[in-house]
């Protein structure tokens, strides 16, 4: 069966650009005016962020979106609700990333069998431990066509990365450096070893660069050492200004885009 | 038979496991591959030993209080935590854990605290080693804890304010995950609990289980038995419940008492009794019982203690809950604040505002005037002397 995923990594091979938000900010209706605007502005793959009261991995901007986003009601019923007819409108690939506990609330079978319905490809649920996975889920993501999608670090052992790269399918999330969501101090793209030391192993999957990549220079330096990257805070920020959602997504998404 | 003690993929039953994203894997790996070697080596435990000894004060005293117990009308005995060193039993484990990061090579402590003990606890053992200690603290805490504020930064600790959520302990504890996630090199987590993912909750019960080991021996001598009839201790993360019950677990003629806070009342919405309002889900790492909503987002708790106002319990209780070999009590702060009186005008202690929990639930247990009840006594209540005066209207008095 298709994967828009594979697909995309199958058509484009580099400088691919994705990008997060969190479903519910600024505003609980903006998710699919945020997609179809994202697409508009030629963004490769959506990260939905399914908002959660605790996010631990994250900094202060996904802290304060998901705060904001629960406060306007965004709940996975009402998520997938508003993502309903989707793919009446568009075909750019759509991962849900969240933590394990709503999901687990929600019935993680439930959950799987509602994102194929709608067309989802892919999950990133970054305190789902691989061992976990392999034990109980991976037949149920492969039934509904569902990437799962886990994340590496600079300090992942290599054997790990392996282990992790034979369960993925989709891309590996390369976390650029050791730190949580939204840092902007430089260190996301300084730690090229790393990047070298993982596009040597010659990995199953593609990797895909993510935390701390803000602006076009950094989202370039990505670039470089993996098909592409993942920016998240920085965009969430964006859509924080003054001005119109659309105005607000294409001139943030164009800046980072120039000459790449 | 039911088995109580942690098995090899950290479970208690379906509780427990290490439910983190991949940033904190290798630490917390790390930490399960070599904790029970560390702790299983001579000279590890030759000075864990000589420490409790010598500097935390232990064993501390099994005390029968007699006018409590003409009260109650049954036998009850007072293990006394609070004469540790810092006024409370967190520092047995922060002992425990400041030599397991040094066996690892770390040289930055991190912490988070809730009523401020397990923060002045793993402060004071980073002075004794001289080890940079940061203790992440919610801003609520900061002001009804103020002593231990000050006796943190006295330490020579940074105290960082947590300003999310409810800005208690929860949120505390999030800030140090974050912290961890920041700083994977050098830095080591002692946590102040039986909370977060595998290997804590076993290694840190571990560690407490000097208790339960002590009041075993301490019973033995003053009764002629070594098991009482009831052991019990309050439950905020669950570490002091923990240690006083280890050493019973697979005893079952002793019955324990796990006691939570309920606030203003378990029906309120102001409450932490987390096994009454709590289901199945993940917090800091751990499966295990939750306050959460229908939504699966965690629920701020409410109590007037500091260190029972969190929103789960750790995996070894929620695990004694489920499986009934523990019974669970819920204490509303008026009935706490009363047992604080009762204390320390029957027997001249004043407990902390966390352990009277324990001690209110002794009208509930109707123990009969031939049984035996140890009341682990976790700690003093120095740092809720405001709470205390105001509450109990003694200003100028
Ligand atoms: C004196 C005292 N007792 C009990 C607790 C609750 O923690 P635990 O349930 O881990 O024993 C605290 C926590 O701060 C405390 O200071």
């Amino acid at each position: 069966m298709e994967n828009r995923i594979k697909t995309l990594f199958e058509q484009k091979p580099q400088g691919l650009l994705s990008v997060y938000f969190t479903a519910g900010y600024p505003n609980l209706e903006d998710t699919v005016p945020i997609i179809l605007e994202l697409e508009k502005n030629g963004v490769d793959l959506i990260e939905v962020g399914m908002p959660f009261s605790d996010p631990l991995a994250d900094g202060p901007t996904i802290q304060q979106s998901s705060e904001i986003a629960l406060r306007n009601g965004m709940t996975i019923p009402k998520l997938f609700e508003q993502l309903k007819n989707i793919r009446k409108h568009t075909q750019i690939p759509l991962v849900l990333m969240g933590y394990l506990n709503p999901v687990m609330q929600y019935g993680v079978e439930r959950f799987c069998q509602k994102a194929r319905e709608i067309g989802i490809d892919g999950i990133i649920l970054p305190d789902l431990p691989l061992s976990d996975y392999v034990r109980e889920y991976t037949e149920l993501f492969e039934q509904n066509n569902l990437s799962k999608i886990f994340l590496i670090t600079p300090q992942t052992p290599e054997q790990r990365i392996r282990e992790i790269d034979s369960h993925t399918n989709g891309f590996v999330y390369m976390v650029s450096s050791a730190s949580v969501t939204g840092s902007t101090n430089g260190q996301a793209v300084a730690n090229t070893d790393y990047f070298q030391r993982v596009g040597q192993m010659g990995l199953r999957n593609p990797g895909m660069i993510g935390f701390g990549i803000h602006n076009r220079d950094t989202f370039s330096q990505a670039c470089n050492h993996a098909r592409g990257a993942i920016i998240g805070s920085a965009f969430i920020k964006a859509l924080a200004q003054e001005g119109s959602l659309e105005q607000n997504i294409q001139t943030f998404i164009q800046g980072i885009k120039q000459e790449v | 038979m039911i088995n109580y003690n942690v098995d090899e993929n950290g479970f208690y039953g379906k509780f427990g496991g290490a439910y983190i994203p991949e940033m904190l894997y290798p630490n917390v790996e790390e930490l399960r591959q070599n904790y029970l070697k560390i702790m299983a080596e001579p000279d590890f435990q030759e000075e864990l030993q000589a420490l409790l000894k010598d500097y935390v004060g232990r064993p501390t005293p099994l005390y029968f209080a007699k006018r409590l117990s003409e009260k109650y009308n049954t036998n009850i005995y007072l293990k006394r935590e609070d004469l540790n060193h810092t006024g409370a039993h967190k520092i047995n484990n922060t002992v425990g854990q400041v030599l397991m990061a040094k066996r690892l090579g770390k040289k930055r402590i991190i912490a988070e605290t809730g009523a401020g003990q397990h923060g002045v606890a793993t402060a004071t053992v980073c002075a004794l080693m001289g080890l940079e200690c940061i203790v992440y603290m919610g801003e609520v805490d900061i002001q009804r804890q103020a002593p231990n504020v000050a006796r943190m930064k006295m330490l020579g600790a940074t105290v960082v304010p947590a300003t999310s959520g409810s800005k208690t302990l929860k949120d505390a504890t999030n800030e140090a995950i974050r912290d961890w996630i920041n700083n994977p090199e050098d830095t080591y987590y002692i946590i102040g609990s039986v909370v977060g993912p595998h290997p804590y909750p076993d290694m840190v019960a571990r560690f407490q289980s000097v208790i339960s080991e002590e009041i075993k021996a301490q019973l033995k001598e003053k009764t002629g038995n070594e098991n009482p009839d009831y052991v019990v201790a309050c439950v905020g993360g669950g570490s002091n419940a923990a240690g006083a019950f280890y050493h019973y677990l697979d005893t079952p003629e002793v019955k324990l008492v796990a006691v939570e806070a309920a606030g203003l009342g378990v029906d309120s919405g102001e409450s932490a009794a987390t096994s009454v309002l709590g289901r199945e889900g993940i917090i800091h790492g751990s499966r295990t019982l939750l306050m959460q909503t229908e939504d699966g987002q965690v629920t701020e708790p409410y109590s007037i203690s500091a260190g029972l106002d969190y929103p789960g319990v750790g995996p070894l209780h929620a695990h004694l809950h489920q499986s009934g070999r523990a019974i669970f009590e819920s204490i509303t702060d008026d009935e706490a604040l009363q047992a604080v009186l009762e204390l320390t005008r029957l027997e001249g202690i004043i407990p902390a505002l966390e352990s009277a929990h324990a001690l209110a639930a002794l009208g509930r247990i109707g123990a009969k005037p031939d049984e035996t009840i140890v009341v682990n006594l976790s700690g003093r209540g120095d740092k809720d002397l405001t709470t205390y005066l105001d509450r109990f209207d003694l200003h100028g008095k």
